[in-house]
């Protein structure tokens, strides 16, 4: 099929030409954002080819992405929306066969030919595959289990391929490769690097900090191979192992080929430009001998060089859009000096320039810890710094990149360019920085350009980062840039609006949302999200927290919606790792009987239940149950549910009190046991769990609870608030010293009622209690401050009253198929039986 | 090659609205989701990222959420919101109150 779009001499109908870019990767965007900058919008009818099916991402964060540490969706540079937005017809997926510059077209492997009056090439690089033997299948294609690590595809294949597989080499011990070791074993393989050359990262590193980056990498238990050159792949099927030049082999089921990148040249070469080892531009970023023919990036050859980092990419396009807009047509790019700055494998590493003294006066000033993994060296010519290598520590690579860009003048004592010798803070680091000093590395942003966006009004730093792009790369100077924010806001930086809603699907916050809903009379969650979210949307994420809300502020009115909840409140059992659930019966106090634990014990042996444990909760867990088989295990128990899964009321820990223990002041069971029976089950933002101690021994750990009450001599109680000793660990504060045992089951029904009531979504009483201040709580709760107390008791009433054992549930299914496997072709439980 | 045949797996009203239930056919688990609006959305049942069970997710009329970890996937599409790889996603309708998903082979 042949289509052609348009006459190949016309303009469009608004006189527009056609800017046509092959290439939709980073450096191909940041050409049309720049050139869009320049007003070029009203002057061009933009049309982007781009080999890969989707908009354009930054690929700096890929081994990010394959490490596990940023999702795939937040590399996005450009989301669809900005092709519309800016009129950009992108033409995903075609790929760029020949180019015509005396007709001015291209022509595509869909049969189509496009005309352009400027043509910008930006097909930047691919991964270098060396010539080793085994490498490839007769067809041509990769013998499978051999990856590059260049494209959003290539990501995601390694990491499916990672699953199942135990062993990866990467060839390459460059940055790359070094990332995609760290990223492939955060899958969980063991990983080896083999590098042809004698030390690590040898574009970057002199031979003693490439030694000491080797010592560091190994520490995180990658295994590295120097001097090792790789001549065949092994394996027949798929990878098998790799042989070496020295007739040695390395067993293993993966490999990555990180040996370097090429630049992309082919489409250039067939259509007769001048190619070297990238296509051979002029200091105005055209082609050579040819008109009207742009190349901006890694394909790029300018002066000899070519760039293979984002920063000359930046300047390159600053200077293409430029001319083409007729902006500043003696804009002319002069090459770069390149200063990298990056986390390789989790360690930071900075280098710019020389490695080495060239010259016999050379000074060269080194430091070097070997055993911390910290290497930093200068080389000084003249008193102009002429490059710098930081390894483990780069505290001070601000500075040297300042001196190394402009020839500052530097210190005398050059060991103050290496260490702050009792010297100013970071954030005075942030008020001396020069105005045009490079904050973000990869996307080429200033200081003065981050203070003039806050100027303009810009006070937030996500706000910021969106418009000026500051930390949209790697993210590594995300915390310079916070620093400059809030230097240039001086003190006065607007934090993120959504941080403060109740859930996110629902813009409100807490208070604003509870009087909505209950203005609204908003019962279900399916009305709050019709009412009340942007154009009416659900959302996932908000659906949970919403029903606990609605549920305690509506009790029995509550319309309960099951899709509302989480699986757990579904069928009301904990989600264990393989899908089975985790059964926990009430036992009110922590005390049992033999009846229930003859009936837990059949119930064992009956469902071949794989594990019975103590929880720390004082009860016992039926772990491994299967989903189906979950209502007759609660039919056989006959106990209610203990509520071991929910954002709610979970248990009451007891010591033995005073009927037994001779130390015993009060009788903590029993007041542990009414405790439960009175709030079991009750919904809240987060788990909400108690104890009782008969004496100060503290024998329940009271202290670090929830809300734990502690027996002491005189027949009196003290209750402490906001305890934790989980991931948070912190001792409650004394709210109250009681005088009897009903008021501490009132005093714990307003604490209670008053933290459902106003603490975020799954914020627990550890972070409540301090954040609203025990003061204010005492005032609230103790001295009727507000006038609320008799609402929270009534409240409270209303949700206790509401209580109905969930397990009942089992008799008659709330929902069809509420018990059936969501596995049916897994064997459950698949855990071991203990 | 990649010839689909449809399936009936169940009628429409065995899956509750708003929620995920599991089938298997052949050998292939799938999990079934019935959307407010009416639609459903045949995905593979496993969670890419550490075997979860999907049908048990949460979901809204864009995504479904893995009970385990929290990954998100777009129903329509199988795209990960978050999380490493795409879901294998069925072709899926309702005709007659009946779900028909169309698998492989």
């Amino acid at each position: 099929m042949t289509a052609t779009y348009t006459d190949p001499t016309a303009t469009d109908a608004a006189g527009r030409r056609r800017l046509v870019v092959i290439g939709n990767g980073m450096a191909g965007a940041r050409t049309v954002e720049e050139v869009l900058a320049r007003g070029g919008g009203e002057m061009f009818d933009v049309t982007m080819f781009g080999n890969e099916p989707y908009g354009n991402y930054n690929r700096i964060s890929l081994s990010n992405v394959l490490a596990g540490s940023e999702d795939e969706a937040d590399i996005f540079l450009n989301p669809m929306d900005w092709y519309d937005d800016n009129r950009i017809t992108l033409r995903a997926g075609v790929h760029v066969t020949r180019i015509d510059p005396y007709a001015k077209v291209v022509a595509a492997d869909d049969g189509t030919s496009t005309p352009y009056d400027t043509l910008v090439i930006a097909t930047g690089s691919s991964s270098f595959f060396p010539p080793i033997a085994g490498m490839r299948r007769d067809d041509g294609t990769l013998l499978p289990g051999v990856f590059g690590f260049r494209t959003l595809d290539d990501t995601r294949a390694m990491a499916v391929y990672a699953r199942g597989h135990r062993t990866a080499v990467v060839i390459g011990g460059g940055l790359l490769g070094l990332e995609a070791a760290r990223g492939l074993q955060n899958h969980g393989l063991d990983v080896h690097v083999v590098h042809a050359a004698p030390t690590l990262m040898n574009a970057q590193l002199d031979a003693a900090s490439g030694e000491i980056l080797q010592r560091s990498v190994e520490a995180l238990g990658i295994q590295v191979q120097t001097d090792a050159r790789t001549t065949a792949i092994l394996g027949e099927q798929k990878v098998t192992g790799l042989s070496f030049a020295d007739g040695s082999t390395l067993a293993c089921d993966m490999v990555v080929v990180a040996a370097g990148i090429r630049p992309n040249t082919a489409v250039a070469e067939v259509s007769g430009l001048t190619v070297e080892r990238g296509i051979v531009v002029d200091d105005q970023m055209r082609a050579v001998d040819v008109d009207d023919v742009y190349v901006v990036g890694e394909c790029a050859q300018h002066r000899g060089e070519v760039y293979g980092l984002v920063a000359p990419l930046w300047e390159q396009a600053g200077v293409l859009a430029d001319h083409v807009t007729g902006t500043d047509l003696s804009a002319a790019y002069h090459g770069s000096r390149t200063a990298t700055k990056l986390k390789v494998a989790g360690v930071d590493v900075a280098a710019m320039g020389l490695t080495a003294p060239e010259h016999d006066d050379d000074e060269f000033v080194v430091f070097s810890e070997p055993k911390r993994g910290v290497y930093k060296s200068l080389v000084i010519r003249d008193g102009k710094l002429m490059g710098a290598t930081l390894l483990g520590d780069v505290s001070k690579v601000a500075f040297l990149m300042q001196a190394f860009d402009r020839g500052m003048p530097l210190p005398e004592e050059r060991i103050k360019m290496l260490f702050d010798m009792g010297a100013p803070s970071a954030e005075v680091g942030a008020a001396e920085l020069a105005d045009d000093a490079q904050v973000c590395n990869c996307n080429g942003v200033s200081k003065g350009a981050i203070t003039a966006c806050v100027a303009a009004g810009t006070t937030s730093v996500t706000g910021v980062m969106a418009t000026t792009k500051a930390g949209k790369g790697c993210g590594s100077c995300k915390s310079l840039v916070r620093q400059i924010v809030e230097w240039a806001a001086d003190g006065d930086v607007q934090e993120d609006p959504s941080a403060s809603w109740y859930v996110p699907g629902v813009p409100l916050d807490k208070p604003s949302l509870m009087q909505a809903v209950r203005e609204q009379g908003l019962r279900s969650v399916s009305s709050v999200f019709a009412a009340l979210a942007p154009d009416g949307r659900e959302d996932a994420a908000s659906k949970m927290g919403l029903a606990s809300l609605l549920h305690m502020m509506w009790a029995d009115e509550y319309e309960d919606e099951r899709d509302a909840r989480f699986v757990n409140d579904r069928v009301h059992g904990n989600i264990q790792r393989d899908g089975t659930f985790s059964v926990v019966p009430q036992m009110k106090g922590g005390v049992t009987s033999p009846d229930q634990l003859r009936r837990i014990a059949d119930v064992a042996d009956k469902y071949d239940i794989p594990m019975v444990k103590l929880t720390g909760g004082q009860r016992i867990d039926l772990l491994g149950v299967r989903k189906e088989d979950l209502p007759a295990v609660w039919a056989d128990l006959d106990m209610p549910s203990g509520y071991a899964y929910g954002k709610s009321f979970r248990t009451v820990k007891t010591c033995v009190g005073s009927d037994f223990c001779r130390f015993g002041v009060g009788d903590s069971t029993a007041l542990g046991i009414a405790l439960e029976e009175r709030f079991q089950g009750i919904p809240s933002p987060g788990k909400m769990k108690l104890a009782v101690a008969g004496c100060p021994r503290n024998c329940s750990e009271a202290l670090c609870k929830d809300l734990g009450v502690v027996a002491v001599d005189g027949g009196r109680w003290e209750v402490y608030v906001g305890g934790a000793a989980g991931a948070h660990v912190r001792k409650g504060d004394l709210l109250a010293t009681l005088d009897s045992a009903d008021e501490v089951m009132a005093l714990t029904g307003r604490f209670l009622q008053y933290y459902r009531e106003n603490a975020n979504w799954l914020e627990r009483t550890y972070a409540f209690v301090p954040r609203v201040g025990i003061e204010h709580l005492r005032s609230v709760l103790l001295d009727d401050s507000e006038g609320i107390v008799g609402d929270l008791d009534a409240a409270m009433k209303r949700s206790t009253d509401a209580y109905s054992d969930p397990w009942a549930d089992g008799r008659q299914p709330a929902t069809p198929g509420q018990f059936r496997s969501s596995l049916p072709l897994t064997v459950l439980p698949q855990v071991p039986v203990r | 090659m990649n010839v689909l045949t449809e399936h009936e797996v169940a009628a429409v009203d065995e899956i509750p609205v708003g929620e995920g239930r599991a089938f298997a056919v052949d050998g292939t688990a799938f999990a079934v989701f019935r959307l407010r609006d009416g639609s459903v959305h045949a995905i593979q049942a496993l969670c890419p990222h550490a075997g979860g069970p999907l049908a048990d997710g949460q979901l809204d009329d864009c995504v479904v959420v893995c009970p385990l970890h929290s990954y998100a996937f777009e129903l329509a599409t199988g795209a990960p919101r978050s999380g490493p790889t795409p879901l294998v996603v069925y072709p899926a309708r309702v005709q007659d109150g009946a779900v028909l998903v169309s698998l492989p082979g």
